[in-house]
C-alpha cells in the first residue's frame, strides 16, 4: 500500500520534472538509469557480473543511429531494431559466457567486449572516432514530432517505465525464482535438478535487450552514436552507478544513475572538470569501504532497524 | 531372494593426476534400503558422491540407476531422473524464505520456470504442498523466516524438506549430521528412518551411532576402494575396519575411531 503510494508520487514527479529541469539532462538520467536497471537484473538478481555491458548500449546505440540515418524510417522502427541487435548480440555472447563462472565470466565478458570495441571503431558504417552525428529523431509512429524537447521527454520517460516494469515483473516471477536460487546456490540449484545455463542465458539475454534499449533511445536523444557507447569506461560506469545506488535493489541503479549522471554534469561545469574520473574513483572507493549495500540498501537496513 | 538395486556402479574409477581417489568400486543400493559409506577421512566417500550425481565426471567406469546406464547424464539430469542429493555443508537457499526454498524445488516439475512475464502468483498453488512438507519436518511456523535465519539443524532439516519436494527415488545425504549438537543429532536421524521408510537412502556419515541406528547395508571405503561390506555387525566386527580407522588416525584420537571402540 504504502509502495504504491511512493510510486505514484514518483511519477507525478517524473512527469512535471521537465518543467522544472532541463529536459536533456533528465533524458540522459533515464537512458542510464534503464541501462543500470538492465545490468542490475543480471549482477544483482543472478549474480553474474558482466564487464563488458557497453557492448549492448553501444550496439543498441550504433545500429538505431545507422538506420535512422540511412533510411527514412520511424524511431519506434529504429529503436526495435537497435534493440533486436542487442538481443541478437546477447544470445550470442551470453552462450560463450554463461559457462564460466565468477572472474572467469567477467573476463570472458569484457574481452568479447573489446572485440567488439575494436569492430566498431575499424567498421565503415559506424564513423570511427567521430561516430554517428546529427541522427535524427523522427516522428514516433510517423505523426509525433520528437524534435520538441519535451515531447521526446516523455517518450523517453515510457520506454524507461516499460523496461523497469518489465525488470520488475522479470524478478517476481516464475523464472525470477529460480534466478535467485541459482544466485544464492548454484549447485544445490542443479541438485534440484535445474539446469542452470540456461536460466543464467535468459537473464543475459534479457539484461543485454534492455541495455539495447537503453542504447538505441540515448543515440536519438542525443542524435549521435560514438564510441563512449561502446567504450569499457561505459562498462565501468555502469558498475560504478549500480554499486553506489545499490545492486539487487529496485531503485538502486535509478539513483546510482541520477546521483553519477548530475556529479558529471556538476563537474563538468565547475573547475574540476579535468578530474572528472579522479571524483568518481574518490566516489567509488568511498562506497565500497563505507557503505557495501549501496544508498537504496544501507536505506533499507536503517529502516529495517529502526522501524 | 532376487536382489532389486535401484542404483548400481560398475568399476567406478576416479583419477586426479595420478593420484586414484576412486578405485574400481562396485556400489550396490538395494531399493529400499538406508545404505551407509563410512570410512576413515580421505577414503573417497564425497568423491563417490559427487561421482553418483555428475559434479564429478568418472574416469572410468559405469552407473546404472534402475538398470539403465546414467554415465553420460549431467547432474540436472540424474536430478531429474530421481536421484537427489544434499550437500556436507547445509545446502540452502540463504536469502529466500524458507517457504521459497521448498517451492523452487516444487516448481522445477512446472513447466512455467522460464516464464518471466508471469506473476510469481501463480506460484502460489504450491503453497499447500511446501507447507505439508514443512510440517513434516517440523518448519511450518517458520515458513516466513529467511532460511538464513534459521539455526544449524533446522537449515538440515530444510535441505530435507527441500530434497524431499521433488519426490525423489534415491536419496544421497551427504553428512546429514555433521557439526550438530546432540539433539539436532536424534532429530534428523529420527527425520531420516521416517523418509527411509518409503524411499531408497544412501548416505555418508560419520556418526557411527546414527549409521548403527539406521543402516541396513554399510559398505566401508578406504583409500577410494570398497574394504567391506555388511549390515552393522558383521562390519563392526571385521578385524579390518577397526584397523582402517584406528590405523589411521591411532594418534589423533578421532571421534570416530573412539566411537568406533565404544560401539563395536
Amino acid at each position: 500500500m504504502k509502495n504504491k503510494k511512493l510510486n505514484l508520487v514518483l511519477l507525478g514527479l517524473a512527469l512535471v520534472a521537465p518543467f522544472a529541469l532541463y529536459p536533456v539532462f533528465l533524458m540522459k538520467v533515464l537512458c542510464f538509469a534503464l541501462f543500470a536497471c538492465a545490468f542490475n537484473l543480471l549482477l544483482g538478481y543472478a549474480g553474474l557480473l558482466s564487464f563488458g555491458h557497453a557492448v549492448f548500449l553501444g550496439t543498441g546505440s550504433y545500429v538505431t543511429g545507422y538506420l535512422m540515418l540511412t533510411y527514412s524510417i520511424t524511431p519506434e522502427i529504429g529503436i526495435l531494431a537497435g534493440v533486436g541487435a542487442s538481443a541478437l548480440l546477447g544470445l550470442v555472447y551470453g552462450k560463450l559466457a554463461v559457462k564460466r563462472e565468477g572472474i572467469y565470466f567477467a573476463m570472458v565478458t569484457l574481452a568479447l567486449a573489446q572485440l567488439a570495441f575494436f569492430f566498431y571503431l575499424q567498421a565503415p558504417f559506424t564513423g570511427g572516432e567521430d561516430g554517428l552525428q546529427g541522427v535524427p529523431r523522427g516522428e514516433l509512429f510517423g505523426f509525433i514530432d520528437l524534435n520538441n524537447n519535451l515531447t521526446m521527454y516523455y517518450f523517453v520517460l515510457a520506454v524507461f517505465l516499460f523496461g523497469f516494469l518489465l525488470i520488475q515483473r522479470t524478478i517476481h516471477s516464475p523464472f525470477g525464482q529460480v534466478m535467485k536460487a541459482i544466485r544464492e546456490n548454484e549447485p544445490r540449484a542443479i541438485s534440484l535438478g535445474y539446469k542452470v545455463n540456461q536460466y543464467k542465458l535468459l537473464a543475459f539475454v534479457l539484461s543485454a535487450t534492455l541495455a539495447g534499449l537503453a542504447g538505441s533511445t540515448k543515440a536519438l536523444v542525443f542524435q549521435l552514436s560514438s564510441l563512449t557507447d561502446v567504450h569499457w569506461f561505459m562498462s565501468g560506469e555502469v558498475v560504478l552507478m549500480t554499486l553506489l545506488g545499490g545492486m539487487g535493489t529496485l531503485w538502486g541503479p535509478v539513483l546510482g544513475a541520477g546521483t553519477i549522471v548530475s556529479m558529471q554534469n556538476f563537474l563538468a561545469s565547475s573547475p574540476l572538470a579535468n578530474y572528472i574520473h579522479v571524483v568518481m574513483g574518490v566516489v567509488f572507493i568511498l562506497c565500497v569501504l563505507t557503505f557495501r549495500n549501496g544508498m537504496v540498501g544501507e536505506l533499507q537496513k536503517l529502516i529495517r532497524k529502526n522501524f | 531372494m532376487s536382489q532389486d538395486y535401484i542404483l548400481e556402479t560398475r568399476n567406478l574409477v576416479k583419477e586426479f593426476k595420478g593420484f586414484t581417489a576412486v578405485d574400481d568400486v562396485n556400489l550396490k543400493v538395494e531399493r529400499g534400503t538406508i545404505h551407509a559409506l563410512i570410512g576413515p577421512n580421505g577414503a573417497g566417500k564425497t568423491t563417490v558422491f559427487n561421482l553418483l550425481t555428475k559434479f564429478l565426471t568418472p574416469t572410468r567406469g559405469q552407473l546404472l540407476f534402475n538398470g539403465r546406464d546414467i554415465t553420460k547424464a549431467d547432474s540436472a539430469a540424474i536430478a531429474r531422473m530421481g536421484v537427489v542429493r544434499s550437500f556436507q555443508i547445509s545446502a540452502v537457499f540463504p536469502h529466500l524464505t524458507v517457504l521459497e526454498n521448498v517451492r523452487v524445488a516444487l516448481q522445477q516439475k512446472r513447466t512455467d520456470s522460464f516464464a518471466f512475464w508471469r506473476s510469481e502468483k501463480v506460484l502460489d498453488g504450491l503453497n499447500e504442498r511446501a507447507l505439508e512438507l514443512l510440517d513434516s519436518v517440523g518448519l511450518r511456523e517458520f515458513s516466513h523466516a529467511k532460511a538464513v535465519d534459521l539455526p544449524y539443524g533446522r537449515k538440515r532439516s530444510l535441505e530435507i524438506a527441500t530434497t524431499l519436494a521433488l519426490d525423489p527415488e534415491l536419496l544421497l545425504l551427504d553428512e546429514p549430521t555433521q557439526g550438530m549438537g546432540h539433539e539436532d543429532v536424534s532429530v534428523v536421524a529420527e527425520l531420516i528412518k521416517e523418509v527411509g521408510k518409503e524411499r531408497t537412502i544412501l548416505m555418508v556419515e560419520h556418526n557411527l551411532n546414527v549409521v548403527a541406528d539406521l543402516s541396513d547395508t554399510i559398505t566401508v571405503l578406504q583409500r577410494g576402494a570398497i574394504l567391506t561390506e555388511g549390515d552393522y555387525q558383521a562390519v563392526s566386527a571385521d578385524p579390518r575396519v577397526r584397523e582402517a580407522y584406528m590405523g589411521v588416525e591411532a594418534d589423533e584420537t578421532s571421534p570416530a575411531a573412539s566411537k568406533m571402540e565404544a560401539v563395536g
